[in-house]
């Protein structure tokens, strides 16, 4: 998709920073061009600041969800609690669970994932820009939209697997479900559309050189979860919109007295739901993929067999579904299928664990922070992956659902997995990302407070699960509480105590982000000698990246530009050859007098914004949909018709005013 | 591996309080390493002081973009960086690709629901075969007229591009009358959206491959105003393709829905 | 994966367009095939709807299936145009297909729906 050239100097120094005035869009609207400011940001199509904006919205979920979270685990800490009432505890574990999957580790994921997976490939920009914005704004109001819900009349409340027929309205009256299902659709297109556009990206916007099998782990991971994606988000769709039709309808699909069947929801659901899972833990495994080989000092062991086992795990994780319904009456021989292939699942996880501890065996290892997090993931999610195995084995699994066992697997598994990459991502990319290193002092502490926290909080639900407190539940009695060393009453207060602790870590992580933005200085370009093309920019990057594409000729190829290998035979003797800065430098030097990129617009946030339009429509007043609707087709239209990049005019200084008598100089309108 | 600053040239930006420390051995300026796992000695660290320069020497070959291999690349992907399709049309087919999700999921719940409604209202009660096999004809040949429409833009024939495009729309808006007529007359014999759970199903599944068929009657007529203006010639003739991809699309899975709920007798 | 066969090289199967110098996306078959193609189309449509009126015993369901998807293929692969083209298309494109016939008829199969 090549686009209009701007002469570029031929050493460039800087971002080009073109100036202010817009011209038409459509003849009406003027293109945005500016190139700092909040519209540089609302209008971008860059992915790297698209990168941040998700990066950011998903932290605010995350605290959001905390938050919940911190609610629940004081209501349980004692007996009887009294902090929520059962109805407002039972939106908190929905939402808790629906900011938590939906709202932060998706989108977090994105945001390393459209920040870094063009970087890796050693290109300019995603496939499609506009569509890039157009996913995030989309997320973004899509997930205000379901936190609106709290204050019209009550949050969703079935679980965040919103299970039927309770699910319906006789069971949950308040307009919560509704606006949970519609914000997820929303949410689901943004998902939808970014999985496209990674995809084509991964697959036509690799530099020269860069085969597939020479793209980083990461990248591999990232392409994974978008085919994921790809399929996933139409089953889920499904399933909401059926649940949407039913609740607002009056469609019957999931109510059992009119011959309904509430495993068709449970089906549709964990078709999505399943692979979801993956979703969420796939990118995890590609930033420690990136992280541990840095921090071992060793390439990662066994590249192919990480690559193919994330395939592979991708690909087995849509035969094991039902592994979520056990116990819902499905029979015996559907159960004993969906057991083996459980089973058979763990094999590629199993493997991807073993290359990690290989590529630390022998190593010359760096107890960073981001290693720290890294390590605490091999750990942690070993844990999560162990109870996991023991779920696969379907009759154990019968006693296990719905107890706080399960709580303490998919915690381990998604706290351990997801959540403690995202940490080690961001101290590793830091310096990258905002040209600073977040402080080494403070992220220990902060790394051991969450592992002591995280520990602390989901080890003894091991306990109370098999002592049979169950979930959603939002209160416990003395009597039922069990003696000795299982008395779920100290269990609950040890977690609730290592909720809080674990608060305090991340509390910490929010500290060390201002310590760093004020006080630290400007990082080097290479602080931890890393291996990937990211490395070979500026810090941050420039807008367009890199100033002359780089070839690549190896896996690792920073790596390889950087040492050289002049052992003998079978001898590995590394000698640098080269820092980040001549590498740097030397591309500087030869950088493309022409560079192609897209310029921003008006249109992605104006069409993502028609779509929460629809949806408080569809939930209150249908008029305000229609109203939607037209700003839709409008703004699809409006986008269909703009060039992906500004006329030459828009980048010509400011017209002087009439009458000043002044020549103007250099417009090409 | 940056450690407080040693090797670094003096005239950098701070680089050595920029790094953390993370307590490693200083740089190792000779090469001992002679095992055979990878290990990184800190070898062949840079003087202090020296700005850094490019050596174009044979040790260095790794670093340089040869000016030659900065030329156009191949035209067809031949450099293992790009599979050389267009990226507009590897969308649209990941597209497509997930579309088959989506209807799988409405054609699945249709099935599994078919059978559940009174006596009176059924499938095979309330099927007007005849007419739905007219229908299905005029998509069908919406699809012909679709790829003549393609046919005739690639070879730069713009008046008939257009009409082929013209009466794609027409058929097509045919189907969906077609298709309105079906569920008012459905509904009039007692057959509303919420009657049953064969109702809902039925309505949802073909509701919304009727409003596929609409959007892509709307692409269609875009197509045409876009083809009048002159704003499809060349490269970007592509775009008459892709809608018509989207438009077969839409025919093929009315071709499965035609079968499966229609002509299966439940 | 990376297959970079390009459209430019594939196979025309004697199936080009006359004389196009470009040589580009001209493959494929010529609009008088086309129109083959589509009353082809049209038989099978006539076919599975007569059998819906001739009582041919256990015959009837595989004997619609095939029909089915024989006009499934062959507009996919014709019309458009998936069989000239990157191979590329054809596996993303029978990849979420496959998926999803894989994952609805294993649910479908949990509710016995096969076993009727």
């Amino acid at each position: 998709m090549a686009i209009i050239e701007r002469p570029v100097p031929a050493t460039v120094a800087g971002p080009v920073a073109p100036t202010v005035t817009p011209s038409s869009s459509l003849g009406v609207f003027r293109r945005p061009v500016t190139s700092s400011g909040w519209t540089s940001w609302v209008f971008t199509v860059d992915h790297k600041k698209i990168g941040i904006m998700y990066g950011v919205s998903a932290m605010v979920f995350f605290l959001v969800g905390g938050i919940e979270a911190l609610l629940i685990r004081a209501q349980l800490a004692a007996a009887d609690g009294t902090v929520l009432t059962a109805d407002v505890y039972n939106q908190m574990f929905t939402m808790h669970a629906t900011s938590m999957v939906f709202l932060f580790a998706m989108p977090m994921a994105a945001a390393f994932g459209n920040y870094f997976l063009p970087l890796q490939l050693g290109a300019r920009d995603v496939a499609f820009p506009r569509i890039n914005a157009f996913g995030f704004w989309s997320f973004l109001f899509g997930a205000i939209f379901i936190n609106t819900s709290w204050i019209l009349g009550g949050a969703a409340d079935g679980g965040w697997f919103m299970y039927a027929p309770n699910s319906g309205v006789p069971f949950s009256p308040t307009n919560g479900i509704d606006m949970w299902a519609v914000g997820l659709v929303i949410t689901g297109i943004a998902s939808q559309t970014g999985a496209i556009n990674l995809i084509v990206t991964a697959l036509n916007m690799r530099t020269r050189g860069m085969s597939l099998m020479r793209m980083p782990v990461f990248t591999w991971m990232i392409l994974v979860v978008q085919f994921l994606l790809l399929f996933a988000i139409p089953v889920i769709t499904v399933a909401l919109t059926l649940l949407i039709f039913q609740r607002q309808f009056g469609a019957t699909f999931f109510s059992v007295d009119a011959g309904a069947d509430p495993l068709l929801w449970q089906h549709l659901f964990w078709i999505f739901g399943h692979p979801e899972v993956y979703i969420l833990v796939l990118p995890s495994f590609g930033i420690i993929s990136e992280v541990l080989p840095v921090f071992s000092r060793k390439p990662l062991f066994g590249y192919p067999f990480v690559v193919f086992s994330g395939a592979a795990i991708g690909f087995v994780g849509w035969g094991v579904w039902a592994h979520h319904m056990f116990a819902s009456g499905l029979g015996p021989v559907s159960v004993a299928v969906f057991s083996v292939s459980t089973m058979v699942i763990a094999v590629p996880t199993g493997v991807k664990i073993i290359n990690w501890t290989l590529t630390m065996w022998g190593g010359k290892l760096v107890f960073s922070t981001a290693m720290l997090f890294a390590i605490g993931l091999v750990v942690q999610f070993t844990i999560g992956g162990l109870s996991g195995v023991t779920h696969s084995v379907a009759p154990s699994d019968t006693q296990q659902t719905d107890t706080y066992y399960i709580v303490a697997h998919f915690h381990y598994v998604l706290f351990g997995g997801a959540v403690l990459s995202f940490f080690a991502g961001f101290y590793y990319w830091w310096p990258k990302v905002f040209g600073k290193c977040l402080s080494e002092r403070l992220g220990k502490w902060n790394f051991w407070l969450m592992i002591v926290g995280m520990n602390m909080t989901f080890g003894p639900m091991h306990i109370t699960g098999l002592q049979g407190q169950p979930r959603r539940m939002y209160i416990w009695t003395e009597e039922r509480a069990g003696e000795g060393f299982f008395n779920i009453a100290f269990w609950n207060r040890i977690s609730s105590i290592g909720a809080f602790i674990l608060a305090v870590g991340i509390l910490l992580f929010l500290i060390n982000v201002v310590y760093t933005h004020r006080r630290a200085p400007i990082a080097p370009l290479d602080p931890w000698d890393a291996r990937t093309l990211e490395w070979m920019t500026t810090s941050p990057p420039k807008e367009h990246n890199f100033d002359s594409l780089p070839t690549v000729h190896a896996l690792d190829e920073f790596f390889h530009r950087k040492y050289e290998d002049v052992g003998q035979g079978d001898e590995h003797d590394l000698r640098q050859v080269a820092t980040a800065e001549e590498i740097l430098a030397e591309q500087e030097a030869n950088a493309d007098h022409h560079i192609h990129l897209p310029s921003p617009s008006y249109w992605p946030i104006v069409l993502a914004f028609s779509l929460p339009i629809i949806g408080y429509g569809i939930v209150f007043e249908r008029v305000i949909a229609i109203v939607g609707a037209v700003i839709l087709v409008l703004a699809m239209f409006g986008w269909a018709l703009e060039p992906s990049v500004a006329d030459d005019s828009d980048y010509d200084p400011p017209e002087p005013e009439p009458g000043t008598g002044l020549a103007t100089v250099g417009s090409t309108a | 591996m940056s450690d407080a600053g040693a090797g670094r040239p003096a005239d950098e930006k701070t680089p050595g309080e920029g790094a953390p420390d993370l307590g490693n051995e200083p740089a190792d300026t000779t090469n001992t390493v002679t095992e055979t796992i990878d290990e990184i000695p800190m070898g062949g660290v840079p003087e202090p002081g020296a700005t850094p320069t490019v050596d174009t020497g044979e040790e260095r070959t790794h670093l340089t973009d040869m000016p030659e291999e900065t030329a156009d690349r191949d035209a067809h992907g031949g450099d293992a960086g790009t599979t050389g399709i267009s990226n507009n049309k590897l969308a649209m087919w990941l597209f497509l690709g997930s579309e088959c999700l989506l209807f799988g999921g409405l054609i699945s719940t249709y099935m599994l629901y078919r059978g559940r409604h009174s006596g009176s209202l059924g499938p095979d009660q309330i099927y007007d075969l005849p007419f739905t096999s007219v229908s299905s004809f005029v998509l069908l040949m919406s699809s012909l007229t679709m790829v003549l429409a393609v046919s005739s833009v690639a070879r730069g024939d713009i008046r008939n591009t257009k009409l082929w495009l013209c009466i794609t729309a027409l058929l097509g808006a045919t189907f969906v009358g077609g298709q309105v007529y079906e569920f008012t007359t459905f509904y009039r014999e007692g057959l509303g959206f919420t009657t049953s759970l064969f109702s809902s199903s039925f309505y949802t599944l073909t509701g919304f491959h009727g409003v596929h068929v609409t959007v892509g009657i709307i692409m269609l007529l875009a197509l045409v105003g876009m083809v009048s203006r002159d704003r499809v010639t060349g490269d970007r003739s592509e775009v008459v393709e892709l809608v018509g991809l989207y438009w077969h699309f839409v025919d093929i899975v009315w071709i499965v829905i035609f079968t499966l709920v229609y002509l299966i007798p439940a | 994966m990376s297959t970079s066969v390009s459209e430019h090289q594939h196979p025309s199967r004697g199936e080009d367009l006359a004389a196009d110098e470009f040589g580009e996306h001209h493959h494929g078959a010529t609009d008088k095939q086309y129109i083959i193609i589509a009353l082809i189309l049209a038989a099978i449509t006539a076919g599975e709807v007569s059998i819906s009126y001739i009582d041919v015993g256990p015959l009837f369901l595989p004997a619609l299936l095939i029909m089915m998807v024989a006009k499934f293929v062959t507009v996919v692969s014709y019309f458009m145009h998936l069989k000239f083209d990157n191979r590329i298309f054809t596996f993303l494109f029978y990849l979420g297909l496959s998926l999803a016939v894989f994952v609805y008829c294993v649910a479908l199969a949990t509710f016995q729906f096969f076993s009727r």
